[in-house]
């Protein structure tokens, strides 16, 4: 078996209002960042599996992003895996 | 109508459940039957309440954990056999979740955890939930949630206005819901989900009773 170290990060899709992101841009500016175009928050999860091979893991993290972390009605996903 | 009985599901974080036993039991008469989410026998309840609260605490996203549990699972069948189910609130998130309506409920436009008596415009008759006689095409109802912004693609969007699905609209959209929707059901119209509270508006003394007639339609077949 081989371990993986997978890192998935979960966002609102590019249509969906992120009002957190926006009061955070508001604040941002206030603290005096200049130049800020646009700010918007997601999600990271890091997960460690095992599995045989890159491929079975992927399989795994696929099912798990696609019916938990993320609800893709608003949300987009992407992750990247590291063999341990 | 002597043995109906509707079961009201408990998860860990629910905080409506007995709420709505209340309102059912005291205002009108129906018997009720509390459900832990561990359970799937559904044998012996004829309507299911999804009730509000922070199920799971709201990790992950509202609702995205309750779907998992082995009520939720036993739903499908239930839902299927033309039984009808509530979800309110967070019930609504949870039924959005789990793929019984369409849709998504995501954070209020302006950040606020919205508490508040809202007016509400009955757009379809669809299930029967809101058939008050015709006397009223506005109700109020209470809402408190701090997601509850509606959101869904335009095709879906299409769909719900094309097949009636739309069940209540905001006269004065609180939370930035897209097409101010605060309820949907399925096609069948046994499943009706909304954000605003019909078992807080069961009395007279407590601010209406506009919320009577929803959940008294629980009992139509």
């Amino acid at each position: 078996m081989d371990q993986f170290a997978v890192k998935v990060f979960v966002r609102l899709r590019p249509s969906v209002l992120d009002p957190a992101g926006e009061a955070t841009k508001s604040a941002s500016i206030k603290l005096g960042a200049e130049g800020i175009k646009s700010l918007r928050i997601g999600k990271m999860i890091e997960v460690n599996i095992e599995g045989n091979g890159e491929n079975e893991v992927k399989e795994k993290i696929d099912l798990l992003c696609d019916r938990l972390f993320a609800n893709t009605v608003i949300e987009d996903y992407e992750y990247s895996l590291e063999k341990l | 109508m002597d043995n109906f009985t509707v079961g009201v599901v408990v998860f860990p974080g629910s905080n409506c459940d007995r709420d709505v036993s209340w309102a059912l039991e005291g205002c009108l008469d129906i018997r009720t039957k509390y459900l832990w989410h561990e359970s799937s026998d559904l044998s012996d309840v004829d309507a299911i309440v999804l009730p509000g609260g922070f199920s799971y605490g709201d990790y992950l996203r509202c609702g995205a954990i309750a779907r998992f549990s082995p009520l939720i699972n036993a739903l499908d069948e239930f839902v299927k056999s033309g039984k009808r189910v509530l979800g309110i609130c967070n019930g609504f998130q949870i039924l959005t979740e789990s793929g019984f309506l369409p849709g998504a409920l995501t954070a209020n436009k302006n950040l606020n955890f919205i508490c508040d008596d809202v007016e509400l415009d009955i757009i379809s008759s669809k299930g029967g939930w809101f058939n008050n006689g015709g006397e009223k095409q506005t109700i109020k109802l209470p809402i408190a949630h701090g997601e509850g912004r509606y959101h869904c693609d335009s095709d879906t969007l299409k769909k719900l206005v094309d097949n009636e699905l739309i069940a209540l609209r905001y006269k004065n959209n609180p939370n930035g819901s897209s097409f101010d929707i605060a309820g949907i059901t399925n096609e069948k119209g046994n499943v009706l989900g909304l954000m605003p509270h019909p078992e807080r508006a069961c009395d007279e003394t407590i601010g209406g009773t506009d919320g009577l007639f929803t959940l008294k339609s629980l009992i139509f077949k």
